[in-house]
């Protein structure tokens, strides 16, 4: 069993939790993943490590409660234990030669996209920092966000936040005015991906997307996860879940991962209470 | 004398082909005795040298004929860690089964059925673990990377010597292809389990979720962390794809994934365990190995109506045992054989909707021994389905060898093994089963890991005669 030490509600939608894994502690390094099982009767799902702590043997994942696996994750608190939690999987984030970083995230990619930027900022790099949120009230990790970058800006898709836009359009800004990076690395929903990676295209800036897709065991076994990129199948557990955004096939990614919506729908019908949101 | 085997009770195939509980529901202690009666206990032992690891066959079946079946599993369990399993799923029709005396008029003893009696019978009455006790042994600790048939085997093997042994499985569940690959219906999973509870009880130490390459290395295992030797047992488990078009879409699985969802996952049972496996009406599985068996009698038992063996040779080429075969045909499994998809196509949603396959024609035989198929000049045609699930091989998981300087690897994957000795180009780690020979059987990748555990124990010695002199 893997004991939660900390649990932290980070937004009505998104909490994060520190789970005591010292295998997965052990060599875990920014942009890779891990997979964890709540109980016996639970899927495995894949969460990229938001943090680590190797002296404690402490990997930190960031959820969102969008499913019955997440819902019933979310049920769980500290000095609760979840049935499994394996990793480091996939390949870590290669950061070489880049100087001035461009890290976009969006919703649940801002937690993904932030391990990024503050592994990019310690190593010395410049770092635009630009996420984007529903509305203010979602927005998340904002003293961290600020840390781990030289210029971090917040968009809302309401402007709540008095910046109404998108990820893209604050992205759209900087290009236009002349501002160059070695590399942009976008996180977030495949429609966001898919845009910026459309955006930096005609500027030939490298572009490196986090492809979260649905897995079973995690080490190139089952071939869940695969995917089109440059033409030829690539498995994100093992190949990725890092990949060169101009180059990967959103839209039949984005198919793949719809596979299973109307399953998931009837297992939070089955095990999550409308009203109270408990476990039944 | 009675020429044929004592028939097993079956579940009727109408009714089973709905259920997930064994097919074969195993014999009674009467006809447990009247099949090892049929045991003519030849003095030159044929059947011995047709199993992989060597059962002392009719050591135990002489046992089981005074109906001491509790007897008959210690001496099985002497060669065998799982009797339990090679009863059930050792091709016994290719090895012990084939050399029997008996089967030169008539059949054969039905080896496979008593060492599953014996293996049922004890096992219920609790079987204990029994470790050899050997301090100096003892002290070297060897680890044993993935928890399938390979590794289980030769971690039963070095603990019977006396070693320390530690399995790794990268899984939350010990077993590797006995518990995500073959289905309930043919191997329970109770029973792999109380197999493995056997060897933990014996003193195998078992760590789940702990996958080699990633979470620790085989290099920090024996350099750090004590251990003196490793075998490397993590099979084949790389999925293979025809790499045709429309292989993406929502609804074609490979069948890993497939198998591996309803077997460890138990899928079947949604919503009650969570993971999903969608197979709909019309379930082709491409194909004609036992794994092709297994998804394809899988999808009829999540309430396919029409299931179809997809198979690019004839039924007579096909590498499925043929009791599979058979077991598949009588539940309403159909074969569309000399058949090969070119494309699968799919609706606005990205789910598969059909395939298109072309007929196969014979030529000469190729490099397998088997006549080479090939496609029939516009002899395309499409076929409706709301699932295919890909059954066309493995290759061994790179990750160990990705990992690990210094492996050497074939071209294909498998880790190259010096001759017998099952040695690597790593000092001090062996391999074998799928992840050295390709997609193979339990029993061999058990024969592997119990000759490995011998290798082992003759390079720790040899090596501990070393450090005493030096």
């Amino acid at each position: 069993m893997y004991p939660i030490v900390k649990k932290q509600v980070l937004n009505e939608e998104v909490s994060l939790m520190e789970v005591r894994a010292p295998l997965a502690a052990r060599h875990a390094r920014p942009g890779q993943f891990i997979i964890l099982r709540v109980d016996e009767n639970g899927e495995r799902i894949p969460l990229t490590i938001a943090d680590f702590d190797r002296e404690k043997g402490t990997v930190t994942v960031i959820f969102q409660k969008v499913g019955a696996t997440t819902k019933l994750l979310d049920q769980k608190n500290e000095g609760d234990s979840l049935a499994d939690f394996v990793g480091p999987l996939g390949r870590a984030s290669e950061f070489d030669g880049v100087h001035r970083a461009a890290v976009i995230g969006g919703g649940l990619g801002v937690a993904i996209a932030y391990p990024q930027a503050k592994a990019l900022k310690a190593l010395g790099a410049r770092v635009d920092l630009i996420v984007g949120f529903r509305k203010e009230s979602l927005i998340l990790l904002e003293d961290e966000l600020k840390a781990a970058s030289d210029e971090l800006t917040i968009m809302t898709d309401d402007g709540s936040n008095g910046h109404k836009g998108f990820v893209t359009d604050a992205l759209r800004e900087r290009l236009s005015a002349g501002k160059t990076y070695d590399e942009v690395i976008a996180i977030g929903p495949i429609p966001m991906m898919k845009a910026v990676c459309e955006m930096t295209r005609p500027y030939g800036i490298k572009t490196i997307v986090s492809m979260n897709s649905v897995m079973i065991d995690g080490t190139g076994m089952c071939g869940c996860c695969r995917l089109t990129v440059n033409g030829e199948t690539r498995f994100a557990c093992v190949d990725g879940p890092e990949f060169d955004g101009h180059q990967v096939d959103f839209d039949g990614a984005a198919r793949r991962g719809r596979m299973y919506r109307a399953e998931e729908a009837l297992a939070v019908e089955t095990h999550i209470c409308h009203l109270t949101g408990e476990v039944r | 004398m009675q020429m044929n085997k004592t028939p097993m009770p079956e579940q009727d195939p109408r009714v089973r082909a709905h259920n997930f509980e064994e097919v074969a529901t195993g014999y009674t202690a009467e006809m447990a005795i009247q099949e090892a009666q049929r045991c003519l206990d030849c003095r030159h032992k044929p059947c011995v040298e047709g199993c992989p690891v060597n059962v002392k066959i009719p050591d135990f079946i002489r046992l089981l004929k005074k109906g001491d079946a509790r007897a008959a599993y210690d001496v099985i369990r002497q060669d065998n860690a799982l009797p339990a399993i090679c009863g059930r799923v050792c091709p016994q029709e290719t090895q012990c089964e084939a050399r029997c005396v008996r089967g030169i008029r008539g059949e054969p003893v039905g080896i496979g059925r008593l060492e599953r009696y014996a293996a049922d019978t004890a096992m219920a009455e609790e079987a204990a673990g029994e470790a050899k006790v050997n301090a100096e042994n003892a002290k070297a600790r060897v680890a044993v990377v993935g928890s399938g048939p390979a590794g289980l085997s030769c971690a039963g093997e070095l603990n019977r010597m006396g070693y320390d042994v530690t399995i790794f499985e990268a899984l939350h569940t010990p077993g590797g292809v006995l518990v995500y690959g073959i289905p309930e219906f043919r191997l329970p999973k109770q029973l792999v389990r109380r197999e493995i509870d056997g060897l933990e009880r014996a003193g195998v130490k078992i760590v789940t979720n702990a996958v080699i390459g990633k979470s620790i290395t085989l290099n920090e295992l024996l350099e750090e962390e004590g251990f003196s030797a490793a075998f490397v047992g993590s099979g084949a488990g790389l999925p293979r794809f025809q790499n045709i078009e429309g292989e993406q879409l929502s609804g074609v699985y490979s069948a890993n994934e497939f198998l591996t969802r309803v077997n460890l996952m138990k899928a079947y049972r949604f919503p009650e365990y969570l993971t999903p496996v969608r197979a709909g009406k019309r379930v082709a599985v491409v194909g004609g190995g036992n794994v092709a068996m297994d998804a394809a009698r899988c999808a009829l038992r999540l309430g396919a109506e029409k299931v179809m063996i997809v198979y690019r040779r004839g039924e007579e080429e096909m590498p499925a045992r043929r009791e599979e075969i058979e077991h598949a045909r009588e539940e309403g499994v159909e074969f569309a054989l000399l058949t090969n998809p070119v494309k699968f196509t799919g609706d606005e949603n990205g789910s598969v909707t059909g395939m298109t396959c072309v007929r196969m024609a014979l030529g000469e035989p190729d490099a397998s021994g088997r006549r080479r198929p090939a496609p029939v000049p516009g002899s395309e045609f499409e076929t409706e389905i709301s699932c295919a699930v890909i059954a066309i091989g493995n290759s061994p998981n790179p990750l160990i060898a990705q990992t690990t300087p210094g492996l050497e690897t074939q071209k294909w994957g498998g880790i190259v093994v010096k001759g017998d000795t099952l040695a690597t180009s790593v000092p001090g780690v062996y391999a074998g089963g799928d992840a050295v020979t390709g997609a193979a059987t339990v029993i061999l990748a058990m024969g592997a890991g119990k000759k490995a555990a011998r290798e082992i124990d003759e390079y720790l010695r040899a090596k501990n005669g070393e450090d005493a002199k030096a």
